[in-house]
Parts: structure tokens; sequence; C-alpha cells
């Protein structure tokens, strides 16, 4: 593909889980297409190419954002997080990864990715999540499999150990 | 015997993965050279097709190729008809399938007519766009009512009208219970189309290796072995030479099963034509027309009862709509025939229905797979049967339960998988009073609602109760290995979309042979591993693919015992498997690691003895005669709010029986998924059509499934009644949760709506049809005439 690109190839320069990566694309090329085939970071997941399944949510600039709907060029000189960037080092998992296998908050996976980089930035910024709160702040992911309920429990044990009211298990 | 692992809340095996983007899905295969496909699809639901041209297409930069049906050349068949219509008397039936292209003549908006091969998705997407199709359009078939009139387009040429199918079932003597009745009450039921709506699409990567004469094919499929089987009969090769992968799947619920779509039969051709590797993934839209779709049909019903309450009989006639082509056979209304009776000691029941062909896409199961439908028309008549005779409507459902002693419950009917329709076990009335205790109906109807509603809101309360016919045959197969890292290796040919197998089928091994279950590894949806199987539907996985695991794992288990017992020179009984050793009971120093028992099993020196076998291995199989029928028991309350009526739920209850229990945490997520896919079908989700067959609301935007803030905490119980047709006493529970949620809406709304005194004979709800049915309702009273319709005594 890259000789038919020559024509129309725009150069950008992103952060990618903190490795800078330099690459030649269409103007049109979808940031999870981007992520997802030029970086090989198939862990974003695209469910709806439209912006309403939340299933290929990704942090930009420590924001949620939907790489369905944002284009590579857009992400020039920004700074990406992917799942696969989530914990804070290889063979660890995130405190949401460990809650969301502890509470069954996940069963095909699919939409899981999604739901993690949407919650990430939110329990950050809400260290003290309520119900309702958890359920607004994923109310725009969808996932068709869990009825939500056992990944607003893991929310829930999450910011407890973020909080360290109760013990984080080690995590492998 | 005390359990280790099975039974236990364990923490899934397949999780890690999943959770850090590892899990290899269907799109995450990257192939170097791979090519990547679009469709042109029919944009009218019914046209003679009068030419396409491809010429613009093709000149494309970066197109490969563009083909039409004409270029399939004698590759171009209907596709197979996955199951025969059952053994009943009278039956008729006409066979339609789905064809790779469209030929002559398009049948539903969304079929496929040319497919555009490119070095990118992007450019076959430009390239599918040049594609010039000239349609001749015809009217279209769109209500399943008017698929029969005399002036209906005929869609499939050669039939003499737009019928399917027509089937009668029956049981005793209908008309003489009719007759014997002190009340009948009819109704007309419709339930509506909605769609499975995975949220992985459907997606294929074939890649021909011409060196090796190997195809490879990843595909989102349930059922690899089937699909196998097929594309190796199709292209000529050898079953041996097809390999195909279902890796993990983003979802089933029945649409992704071994339907041979076009995409799935064309992939495969186009890697070996082209000698690359292909890829074609599903985009949302495409989902709304190329996956199939359940579960529109209209029922004429009527129950006869006694003035106590008892229900003598009922009858049902109905329409089913097949969609487009109807290459799943009668599965779907089959099981709604099957299923209605449900929970109840029926004597005599009459079921006759027609399946029609319209011009809407391919109707197969989805979740519930037509069950729904007949514990709708049930559920209803019984709650108009006990507002008729003014009787509390879970007295009515008490009267009339199947009593424990009754089982094996014989129906005299013949179910979906051809055997009779017998209930191996159950004991209904305990999950119904726990469904009432836990709801607090008592204290709800007497003290809660009377309250609330001099307070002028509108609170209602639902309990229903449904069976799930699961765990059907032929039979699944799995082989269990211990490796001599003590590792243990199990595959099975079954695929896999979330259901917990790499855990729930780890825990059936780790019982057996003492193993922690982080050490037992599964192999499942990948044809090379694994030769026979039939595929993950029914709610079978657990029962059939679980039961031939635990048969393999007890004779390794058995030859584990019988290899250590030489080594130790103990007697078997006198050893036990523990921590992944084999010990000696009351000893337990003196232990092998499983282990160095499976390497000195399979010895570089020395011979094997005969009649032993090296390693510590065994295949083994298991095919129930016939199904397992679980049971459960739906209960809610609900809120409508009196202007917008918008509903809230504000508290759910489910009690549910499968016989015994593998994992319950992996269980109660099947149901709590299970229920949100009901609410979603009961109260969200429509698929909109026009009067030429277009599908108005396309997306996700559009098309609303349940969030967060709509699926309510879910409220678990269970009772426990082991199958008696498989050793582990298991019964599926994948698809109960999304059984009766239709019938408890329409129960509780009617409820919480009572002052309207609307009656609630379809599915799906939303506001704007309350809204309607309590415009109408108010209508009516104006004018004087009450609710009398269709209502006859005698």
């Amino acid at each position: 593909m890259t000789e038919m690109l020559n024509e129309y190839g725009v150069t950008v320069t992103l952060t990618v889980n903190g490795q800078t990566v330099t690459r030649t694309v269409e103007p049109r090329l979808l940031l999870s297409d981007f992520l997802r085939h030029d970086l090989g970071l198939t862990g974003t997941h695209v469910g709806c190419e439209h912006g309403s399944c939340g299933a290929c949510t990704v942090i930009v600039e420590g924001e949620a954002a939907r790489s369905c709907i944002m284009l590579a060029v857009q992400a020039d000189g920004l700074e990406v997080m992917t799942v696969e960037g989530l914990a804070p080092a290889a063979g660890e998992l995130h405190p949401l990864q460990t809650a969301f296998r502890e509470k069954h908050g996940l069963q095909c996976g699919y939409c899981t990715p999604g739901f993690l980089m949407t919650l990430a930035p939110f329990l950050r910024d809400h260290p003290e999540p309520s119900e309702a709160e958890i359920r607004e702040a994923i109310s725009g992911n969808i996932c068709r499999c869990t009825g939500y309920q056992n990944i607003v429990d893991a929310v829930k044990l999450a910011a407890a150990w973020q909080r360290g009211e109760v013990m984080a298990p080690t995590v492998k | 015997m005390a359990t280790r692992y099975f039974g236990k809340p364990i923490r899934r095996n397949e999780d890690p993965r999943l959770l850090t983007g590892q899990a290899l899905f269907t799109d995450d295969v990257h192939l170097p050279g791979m090519l990547h496909v679009a469709f042109v699809r029919s944009s009218y639901a019914h046209a003679w097709l009068r030419g396409v041209d491809v010429a613009a297409a093709q000149a494309m930069p970066g197109v490969v190729g563009v083909y039409t049906a004409a270029d399939l050349g004698a590759y171009w068949k209907p596709g197979p008809l996955l199951l025969p219509p059952p053994p009943i008397a009278n039956r008729v039936f006409n066979q339609r399938t789905q064809v790779p292209l469209a030929k002559d003549k398009v049948r539903h908006v969304g079929e496929p007519i040319a497919v555009v091969v490119a070095e990118s998705r992007y450019l076959a997407e430009d390239a599918a766009e040049r594609v010039v199709v000239e349609y001749d359009p015809l009217p279209a078939v769109v209500r399943v009512e008017d698929a029969l009139r005399s002036d209906a387009p005929l869609i499939h040429e050669g039939l003499a009208q737009n019928l399917n199918a027509h089937i009668v079932q029956q049981r005793g003597d209908y008309a003489a219970a009719r007759a014997a009745a002190d009340v009948v009450i009819k109704r007309r039921f419709r339930y509506d189309r909605g769609t499975a709506a995975a949220m992985e699409n459907r997606g294929i990567v074939a890649d021909w290796d011409a060196k090796t004469e190997q195809l490879t094919v990843w595909d989102t499929t349930q059922a690899p072995i089937a699909i196998r089987n097929g594309l190796a009969g199709m292209l000529g090769l050898s079953e041996k030479q097809v390999r195909v992968i279902a890796p993990f799947i983003g979802g089933g619920f029945g649409p992704k099963i071994m339907m041979f779509y076009p995409e799935e039969v064309l992939l495969p051709w186009l890697a070996m034509r082209l000698g690359r590797p292909i890829k074609w993934i599903e985009d949302r839209q495409e989902n709304f027309f190329a996956t199939t779709q359940e579960r529109e049909q209209v029922h004429e019903a009527e129950i006869a009862l006694t003035r106590e309450g008892k229900v003598l009989g009922v009858k049902d006639v109905f329409l089913h709509d097949a969609g487009a082509y109807a290459p799943y056979g009668l599965t779907l209304p089959i099981n709604s025939q099957c299923t209605l009776l449900g929970q109840y000691d029926v004597s005599a029941y009459y079921s006759e229905f027609t399946a029609v062909f319209t011009n809407k896409p391919i109707v197969t199961p989805y979740r519930g797979a037509g069950r729904q439908h007949g514990v709708f028309v049930m559920e209803r008549l019984l709650d108009l049967a006990a507002r008729e005779l003014g009787m509390d409507r879970v007295e009515i459902r008490r009267r009339n339960l199947i009593p424990p002693e009754k089982f094996p419950y014989d129906h005299q009917i013949i179910y979906q998988d051809f055997a009779p329709l017998v209930y191996d076990s159950g004991n209904y009335a305990p999950a119904l009073e726990k469904a009432v205790d836990l709801i607090g109906y008592e204290q709800f109807v007497r003290e809660e609602q009377p309250r609330l509603r001099a307070e002028g809101r509108r609170v209602g309360l639902g309990l229903v109760t449904y069976v799930e016919g699961t765990g059907i045959g032929p039979y699944e197969g799995a082989k269990v290995t211990v490796e001599t890292s003590g590792r243990v290796s199990v595959a099975t040919g079954i695929g896999t979309q979330g259901q917990g197998h790499y855990t729930s089928f780890a825990q059936i091994v780790a019982e057996q042979l003492g193993v922690a279950v982080e050490n037992v590894r599964l192999v499942t949806g990948d044809t090379s591993e694994f030769y026979w199987g039939a595929g993950t539907f029914a709610s079978r996985g657990a029962v059939v693919a679980g039961n031939a695991i635990h048969a393999a794992a007890v004779a390794v288990r058995n030859k584990t015992l019988n290899k250590a017992s030489d080594e130790l020179e103990v007697a078997p009984e006198d050893l036990e498997l523990v921590d992944g050793t084999v010990r000696v009971k009351g000893s337990p120093e003196t232990a092998i690691p499983l282990g160095e028992l499976a390497a000195r099993a399979n010895p570089l020196r020395g011979a094997v003895r005969p009649g032993t076998e090296p390693g510590l291995e065994a295949t083994d199989y298991f095919g129930p005669e016939r199904g397992a029928t679980a049971s459960g028991v739906h209960a809610m309350i609900v809120e409508v709010d009196p202007d917008t009526l918008m509903v809230e739920i504000k508290r759910y209850v489910v009690v549910h029986d499968c016989g015994t229990v593998i994992n319950p945490m992996i269980l109660e997520g099947q149901i709590h998924g299970g229920v949100a896919q009901g609410i979603g079908n009961a109260f969200y989700e429509e698929l909109v059509w026009d009067e030429q067959g277009q599908l108005l609301n396309a997306s996700l935007m559009d098309y609303l499934l349940p969030t967060s803030d709509t699926v309510p905490r879910i409220e678990t119980d269970h009772v426990e009644t082991p199958s008696p047709l498989n050793p582990l006493g298991i019964k599926g529970a994948g698809e109960a949760g999304a059984i009766p949620v239709g019938a408890l809406f329409a129960q509780a709304l009617e409820d919480a709506l009572a002052e309207e005194g609307i009656e609630i004979l379809e599915i799906p709800l939303s506001p704007n049809r309350l809204f309607a049915l309590v415009e109408a309702a108010r209508a009516d009273s104006a004018q004087g005439e009450g609710s009398t319709q269709g209502a006859a005594h005698g």
C-alpha cells in the first residue's frame, strides 16, 4: 500500500504507550485502523465505526477518546495510550484489569479494552465514585455479555484498592 | 464427593489475555501480502438483477479483482440446508437456501451481489462504490401476515407461494378440552424482529499455502468443525487440508453459527484463486443486513380453563418469518411450539405453524431461539385468564405446574433435536416460591403498591416462569493429556464466545486430576487440535462438551492411577491425586509428580506393555439421548413515569435451575447477560422496516442496545435439580436469562398501568408504543366499550 500513499501521504509523529512513532499515512486513515493495522496494537477493538459503542476507546492526552471517529493525522504530536500500555509494567496488571478479573467483569472480552480505557481516566478523577456515577461513566460503552453489573462492581473494587481501603491482591 | 474445583466460583483462565489486549480475535490476524475485501450489496429488498458493471471498479488503483456470480462458475451453489425438517407427519417443507452472490434476483436488502478484492479495505470500499448494478425493482413482502396473500409478490420462483413450511403437532383432544371449559380466552400476539448485535462483527481470514496444499481459515464461527467439513467439500479438498480456527470470538449468541454465510464460502475460494491471504471484516452497517436475525412471529392463541383456573387445553396457530432464505430448517418455530407449555401440565395442546418467506434478512437462532415466543404467548394467556377469573396471577401458575412426581414428563410431541419432547427432571414449585419471597410479592401487592398508587405513582410487578430445552446432541468429544511439565492440555471441538470454557472445562479436569485450574490449558475452536464435534449452540457447550471432557478426564485419571500403582507398588485404590502429584493415601511423602509419571509413561527405552498406551492421555465422547430441560422464574418491579411512559426497573430477581453448576460466578454472568439482552428485546431494540423492506435504523445510534443506565442490578438464586441424562447432571444456561423477559415486561407494565386497562399483546415495547396503547384504551373507554375484544365464554 505504501507506493500508493506517496501521492497523498502525511507524515505523523505521535507517542503511543510511551514510544515515539513516525509513520506516513493517508489523511483519511482512522486512528483505530492506524493503531490496529499500522502499529499492530490489536487490543483496541472496533465495534461500530461510528462512535456509538465505545469499544475502540483509547486515552489521548490523558482523556478517553473514540479512535474510530478520530483520524490518525489528528493524533499528530499527541500522546496516545492503548490497552497494551495500561498495565504499569510488563507482567503486571492495572488495578482495573485485576478487578475486572476478580469480579467477572468480562465475558467475551471484546468490549473490555474500551471499558478499561474509559474507566482509567474516570477513576483517576473520581477516587470515590458512587454506583450512579460509575453507571453514568460507562453509559457510552456497550457490553452485550455482562449486563454491566459485574463491571460496576469491578470499578468499585478498583476504587477501594486505589484508596487503600482494601488490600489489593498481588498480581503476577 | 467433596469437590475441590467443581462448583466453585473460580476466576477465569482466559482473562489476563483479554484484559491486556493480547487475545487473538479474527480481525487481529495479519498476514504478509494480505488482500482485503468489500462487498457490493443489494440496495433493494426485492428486484431482478439486469446487469452488474464492474469495469470502472476493476480499473481502479489497488484493485486486484471484482467478482460476480457469473465468475464463480460451478462453485456457485445454494448453501446447504443445515438441518432437515423433523420427522413430523404431514409436514410441508420447501427448501430455499442462500447463495454466495445473487445471480438473477435479490431477495433482501444487503444480499451480496459482487465482491471487490483490493490491496486495502479502504481501496476495496472505494471500488465497491464504482460497481454499477442495474435493478428492476419488484414489490417486497415485508410483513409476515402479507406473505401468503394471493396478491403477494413471489419471492422464490418455482414455488406456488411464499411458503417455507407447515407443521401441526398435537397432544390430547383440544376440541374436547374447549367444550369442557368454563372459560376460553383468545388473543392475537406479535413478537417482532431484533438482532443479536454481538460487539464483534463477523469476519473471515483465509490463507492458501500452495506448497503444502493447506487452507487455513480464521472465522468468527460458533462451529469450526462444521465449517471445515463443508468448506472441504465445496473446494474439493480433503478435510485434513482445511484448518478452521475460531479464535477468541466477540460474542456469538446464535447468528455466528455454521451458516455458510456467503462471505464464508467466498473468502477461501478467493484465497485459493489469488494465491494470497485475504480478509473480510463485516462492518456494523453490514451486520444489520448480512448477519442473520430473529424473531418475527404472529400467534393466534387460545386457552381453555376451568373456573378454578386449571388449564384444560391450549391452541396456538402462528406465522413464522423465515426471512428471504431458510437454511436452518425449522428449529425456531419448533422451539416456539415446544416451549409454549413451559412449566405447566396441560393435557390438550394443538399447535400449528406456517413459516413463510419475506424480503428481509435470513432468520436463524438468536439467544432464546424461538422459545421467547412460546413463553410470551402462554404467560400472557395465563395473565389474561387470571384477570378474567379474578384470580391471583401467582396462584393460577401454582395450580398448573407440572408436579415433581410426573418427571420425566412426556409432552408427546417432537422437539428440535428430533427426539420426543420429554422433560428430564424439574422441581418447579420451590423456584416459584423462592421468587415470590425474594421479590416480596405479598408485601408489594398488599401494602407497597396500594401505598405508592395512592401517591400517584405507577408501580407494577411481573412474575413469570419458563423452561429452556438445552444440551441437545448429537455429541462432542475431548482429548485430555498430561504433559511432562505436569500441565494438562484439553482439546475439544466446540467454539467459545465468552462463556468461560477455558475455566469451567478446566475445572472439570482439575477435579479429576487434582491439578490447579490454571495448570489446565484448553484448546477449543481449532480443527487441527480436535477433529470431531458439532459446535456451540442450543446451550449445549457445558452439557455436551463438558461431559465429554469429564469422560476423558476420568479415563486419564484411571490411567494415571494404574501407572502410579505399578511405579509405587501400591494398589490404585490406595492412591490419590492431589496438588499435581499421585500419592499414597495417608503417606503423602510417597508421591510422584504427574509430569514425571507422564514421562515414565512415555519411555525412551524398554517397551510399553501390551494392552496399555503410551502417555497419560485419553479421548472420549459424550452424546445425550435428548436435551435437558432447564427452568426458572423471573420477577421484577417497575415504575412508569406517568408523563413520558419511560420505564424504570426497580428490582429484578431470577431464580434459576440448570442442574449441577460448574462455576456459579460464570453461571450468574450468563444470567445477567441474558437478562440484559432480554430487556433490550423487550423494551429498547426494534428493527424498523419501511414498506419496501428498507431497514430504517441500521446503526447503533438508532438501534438501541441496553446500556449501564438501563440494565438494573439482577438478584439471583438457584435451585439444583440435576439432569439424569448426563453423568455431571448439568443443564444448559446460556439462553435462560433472555427467554421470559418479554412476558415479564408485559405483565409488569399492565400492572403498573392498571388504571388505564391496557392489554399488552406484543413485543418489543417502548415509551411510544405504551403511549399509543394508553391512548387507544382511553379512546375505547370514552366510547364505553371497555376491553371485551376477543374474549369468549363457554
